[in-house]
């Protein structure tokens, strides 16, 4: 169901979250809950602003990780960040894990630069999103895929 | 030629190919967990070595011990107790001297305090190679008995994972060669720091065998052994591992 | 109290961007946990992280049950005067803790 002018097929989280998401949430079964969590998380996020899928805000994520308890990530924005033009604010959501949401964090001029590290839990593998709200109002949007190992043995 | 036999030259066969001796857990890991362990503002471990650091003072160590002077102490244990007949590991030792000589009430092994003195002792000696005590020879040899044994219901030996398939893949991890150089280490798994102790309990667990009693005979010997086969390793507390 | 690891440049030039890196001791138990008895645990996450530099907000982040244990943050900050950097975290269960680290700009 991917949106004849986009360059990336499958789920495009603005698009669906404006026209499909909110219905299918009410009447479909749970089992396709959190993709369209998600897509409407990204919409609380930007306000109903359809974001631009764009090279200047990059997602640094292992693609391959052996723990899911803990996965470094950082999300950096090309910008000047002046008064003028800046980031004001950077998200990251998920698809697999119970909540769509894992970091919301407001930036500003005097940030210098838009960049943030952190480190996730990844439930499984999955689709991550970030999301930046730039000064102009506009919205950027990164995704990146990352497969979850796990420990050879599992404790209980 | 008997599975045993066939597990020792095995070692020796990958020595004589050019392998260059025991490799630590941390050159099979990511970069990014790489980029974690060596981090000392970002490796969560060090969050216990700080805790340690300040119990040291607490708890009257610091009135025997100058920190400084701990440097080359883990990188020997488990070192002989005379006392015992027999070896005695870091823990035990951290423990026997709180309780002995600093008169401080007596706390379970895996507890955050004893924890935290053993990762701040033991990062004294970050860097610096294991070097077994010789007089635990007896010891070790019991330790690579239990090593080579089969146990638990799914019936496997230590050796057949972490010998003969190191570097080889289950359920899509790498399996190490289970070295002991990094402990206490931050397992991601634990999302937590804990103790050599728990990472063979959880194996024993693993292959459905009743675990060693930490701090046992057995348990020991089976330590000795391990940082004999690590012999060489640098120490690497507080060690990140997934 | 929680423990933390904080590494804010000594000293900086005027104008200079630099890195703040953050760590604090904090189990973030998800709330989506079960225990031996197949219970779920209750959430315990931290939920914001705020820096002020002076009485100023320099960075806010809100933080979700996504956050792995002891919870990283970096984040950078345009030096431009000598001020104290004031790091918070609050959440669950009335969690606070606050620690404050001089900057020096020449």
């Amino acid at each position: 169901m991917s949106s004849p002018t986009s360059p990336r097929s499958g789920t495009e989280p603005g698009r669906r979250a404006l026209f499909g998401g909110l219905l299918t949430l009410a009447l479909a079964p749970p089992a396709e809950a959190t993709p369209e969590a998600m897509a409407e998380a990204i919409a609380r996020f930007t306000g109903g602003a359809t974001p631009e899928l764009s090279a200047a805000i990059t997602l640094d994520i292992p693609s391959l990780v052996e723990n899911g308890n803990t996965v470094p990530v950082t999300i950096a924005v090309d910008s000047p960040m002046t008064e003028a033009a800046h980031v004001r604010a950077i998200a990251l959501f998920n698809q697999r894990n119970p909540q769509p949401q894992v970091i919301e964090a407001r930036l500003g001029p005097w940030s210098g630069a838009a960049r943030i590290s952190t480190r996730a839990r990844l439930a499984d593998s999955q689709r991550l999103t970030a999301v930046a709200a730039l000064s102009d109002g506009r919205f950027l949007l990164a995704e990146a895929e990352v497969v979850v190992t796990l420990a050879a043995c599992l404790e209980g | 030629m008997s599975a045993c036999r066939r597990q020792r030259w095995l070692p020796l066969l990958a020595l004589l190919l050019g392998a260059a001796g025991p490799r630590s857990g941390f050159e099979t890991m990511t970069p990014e967990l790489q980029a974690m362990q060596r981090d000392d503002a970002g490796n969560p471990g060090m969050l216990s070595v700080l805790e340690g650091e300040a119990l040291f003072a607490r708890e009257g160590c610091a009135a025997c011990h100058a920190a400084a002077a701990l440097r080359g102490v883990a990188a020997r244990y488990p070192a002989h107790d005379p006392a015992r007949g027999g070896p005695i590991d870091l823990a035990g030792r951290i423990a026997e001297c709180r309780e002995q000589r600093a008169g401080r009430p007596p706390l379970p092994r895996e507890s955050q305090p004893m924890l935290a003195l053993q990762s701040f002792v033991a990062h004294q000696s970050r860097g610096l190679p294991i070097t077994p005590d010789p007089r635990l020879a007896e010891a070790r040899a019991e330790g690579e008995r239990l090593f080579r044994e089969r146990r638990g219901q799914l019936n496997l030996s230590c050796a057949q994972c972490h010998e003969t398939l190191a570097g080889g893949r289950l359920a899509g991890a790498n399996i190490p060669e289970g070295h002991p150089n990094g402990y206490p280490l931050y397992r991601l798994e634990w999302q937590a720091l804990g103790s050599l102790q728990r990472r063979l309990r959880g194996c024993f667990t693993g292959v459905r065998a009743e675990a060693l009693a930490p701090g046992s005979p057995a348990a020991l010997a089976l330590e000795a052994y391990l940082f004999g086969r690590a012999a060489g390793l640098p120490i690497e507390t507080p060690a990140v591992r997934p | 109290m929680a423990r933390t690891l904080i590494r804010v440049p000594a000293t900086a030039t005027r104008g200079e961007v630099i890195e703040i890196r953050t760590l604090i001791q904090h189990p973030m138990e998800t709330g989506y946990r079960p225990d031996a008895a197949g219970r779920l645990l209750v959430r315990d996450i931290i939920t914001r992280f705020t820096c002020h530099f002076d009485n100023r907000l320099v960075f806010e982040a809100m933080l979700h049950s996504a956050i792995a244990a002891n919870p990283y943050l970096i984040f950078t900050l345009r030096a431009e005067a000598s001020g104290v950097l004031t790091f918070a975290w609050e959440g669950d269960h009335d969690f606070r803790h606050v620690e404050t680290r001089a900057l020096t700009v020449t």
